[in-house]
């Protein structure tokens, strides 16, 4: 049995600047200033969630998709009791996160986006002491901190100091230790960033691992390919809000017009691409350079057939089709009006 | 309550202590040690002080020490723990209320403290030579004193830790330990500065004198000192509210 989410009308506003840990690095929305009268000092407001109302079903990987200061890591932190929200309320299970933290902290486990890993203790210290913590005895927290050891390939460093080791390393042993109590839910603030291709292909496994465990999972991102392929349930964040909420599947074809078709012939003819512009579901064709067409339309597939006959009634020959599904920047593009990466 | 948790994270402490725990006592007790020795057998041998010194200055010193180790084993963590890598929150995430991480520094920096005064009491002993009289005719109310100090001094790391950045740790010291000490009547009876009135009655407001003043009492009676029941009273009461005041603190500081 898995533990859902839920947030409701969650605002948070910080009024000195936030912890890097939750978004405090390059917000892109300038503070306002309160104009209240009384106040001696003005201070500096900073809106990190404006209204947001989430609901994640238990055993779900669910996504928070959006660009540096959106407001990912902040609702990240009220769920993880390590921030306040100003105002709302946020659901762990049945366990009100704020009001009560120590049962909602019992079936947590948090990868915080930069590992803040003990640096007094060795990296195999880590995980016993943090099993300790939740109440393990002391052969289980033994047995548990070798699999997870194992499991991130992490035994040849078990006794070295957590801060003689890498970045990687580092973020590795995190995920190790957030998963060392076997928590229900389990939360990671851009698990991926700065890891190295194959490390960041071994966590994807081991995301989905646990997982098909029944755990719920919730990770930010700002990799594209990481919602699409790791998510089940994404939500979209920009400057504190939820722009979209969906299957990644649903998400992309929510744009009109969201497949390329990138077409290259023997030779494209005027005619041809005028042809090629009435067929149903086209939205625009490009052609720059004598051989070759890129048409936007709202399908993929299934335009084939009919692309071949317009090309044959021409006496053009193709020479090669390529699909390109819509994907999550169009969509960001989309509704916000800018690139993910911006 | 959890206790298993608060158990685990004082067993954290206790560990990490033993690791470097020759090279804590040296950086907390080489000071006094020195100071005892130029002071108290230094001088004293070659006359320039009165060898009755040696009891004035041995309580004192071990108030001092205790109080150097109790604030430098709760303060220098939490002000590292809280900065840029922000190490703390991994004992934040266990599954006990946030005050009891408080509570628990706390009791780790008191034991480090007493620690801390069982080390220095024979050390500095020694380091004094002979004439260095100290009566241990009242243990319990020398025990009583000792822990009154080891709270304070680690309530008050408390407070520190929580209150400066880690850019400041110099500062730290300049403008409020180093006060603290060289007024905190640790080398010299509280007496003796009837001479500077203003200056005797500002030094009230500091905490470390009734620490030294109160060690004063109980290890060299035969040396001036003010009254043990107002001493100790006036230490439980800086311990309530250091303890209530750095757990506030720590409190606030720990969420965003």
């Amino acid at each position: 049995m898995g533990i859902g989410i839920r947030i409701e009308h969650l605002r948070k506003v910080y009024d000195s600047p936030p912890p890097s840990a939750a978004g405090g690095r390059g917000f892109s929305f300038g503070p306002t200033r309160s104009g209240g009268r009384k106040e001696k000092k003005k201070k500096v407001e900073i809106l990190a969630l404006d209204d947001v109302s989430l609901e994640i079903p238990a055993g779900q990987i669910f996504g928070l998709l959006g660009p540096n200061g959106a407001g990912k890591s902040t609702t990240i932190g009220i769920l993880t009791t390590r921030t306040e929200p100003t105002a709302g309320r946020a659901f762990v299970g049945e366990f009100d996160v704020w009001q009560q933290q120590v049962k909602a902290k019992r079936v947590i486990g948090v990868v915080p986006q930069r590992p803040n890993l003990d640096f007094a203790l060795t990296t195999r210290e880590v995980l016993l002491f943090h099993g300790a913590y939740f109440g393990q005895s002391a052969r289980e927290r033994a047995r548990r901190a070798d699999e997870e050891l194992e499991k991130f390939k992490l035994t040849d460093r078990a006794n070295q100091m957590v801060r003689e080791l890498s970045g990687g390393l580092m973020q590795r042993l995190s995920i190790a230790r957030a998963m060392m109590h076997d928590p229900e839910v389990l939360f990671l603030d851009e698990p991926s960033a700065g890891l190295d291709p194959q490390t960041r292909l071994m966590l994807w496994e081991i995301i989905r691992g646990y997982g098909s465990l029944g755990k719920t999972i919730v990770l930010t991102t700002h990799y594209m390919d990481e919602a699409d392929t790791l998510c089940q349930r994404l939500a979209i964040i920009d400057h504190g809000k939820i722009i979209a909420q969906g299957t990644p599947r649903e998400l992309k074809s929510s744009i009109p017009g969201g497949y390329l078709l990138r077409l290259r012939f023997d030779r494209a003819t005027d005619e041809l691409l005028r042809q090629i512009r009435e067929l149903p579901g086209v939205t625009e064709v490009k052609s720059a350079d004598p051989t070759a067409a890129d048409v936007y339309a709202d399908r993929g597939g299934p335009l084939i057939g009919p692309l071949v006959n317009a090309a044959q009634a021409a006496g053009v020959e193709v020479r090669d089709v390529h699909i390109q599904e819509p994907s999550l920047e169009n969509l960001f593009l989309h509704h916000t009006g800018r690139s993910l990466r911006e | 309550m959890n206790w298993k948790t608060f158990y685990a994270l004082l067993s954290r402490d206790g560990h990490v202590a033993r690791r470097s725990l020759a090279m804590v006592l040296v950086q907390n007790l080489l000071q006094p040690l020195l100071f005892t020795f130029v002071f108290g057998r230094v001088l004293t041998s070659g006359g320039l002080m009165a060898s009755g010194f040696k009891a004035v200055l041995l309580p004192g010193v071990i108030a001092i020490s205790m109080v150097i180790a109790g604030v430098q084993a709760v303060a220098m963590p939490l002000i590292t723990e809280f900065q840029f890598s922000r190490e703390i929150e991994d004992r934040l995430l266990a599954p006990i209320e946030n005050g009891w991480l408080a509570v628990e520094k706390i009791i780790a920096g008191m034991i480090q403290a007493l620690v801390a005064g069982l080390v220095i009491i024979p050390a500095a002993w020694l380091t004094m030579g002979s004439g260095a009289h100290l009566s241990f005719a009242s243990p319990f109310t020398f025990a009583a004193f000792c822990l009154l100090v080891a709270l304070l001094a680690a309530a008050g790391g408390l407070t520190l830790g929580c209150s400066v950045g880690a850019t400041q740790i110099g500062l730290m010291f300049s403008i409020i330990l180093t006060p603290m000490l060289m007024f905190g009547c640790v080398y010299y009876p509280w007496s003796f500065l009837r001479a500077f009135p203003g200056l005797q009655y500002a030094v009230l407001l500091n905490p470390v004198v009734y620490a030294s003043e109160g060690l004063r009492g109980t290890l060299a009676p035969g040396v001036p000192h003010i009254a043990g029941s107002i001493t100790a009273s006036v230490l439980a009461l800086a311990d309530v509210g250091l303890v209530a005041l750095g757990i506030w603190k720590f409190r606030k500081k720990a969420v965003s």
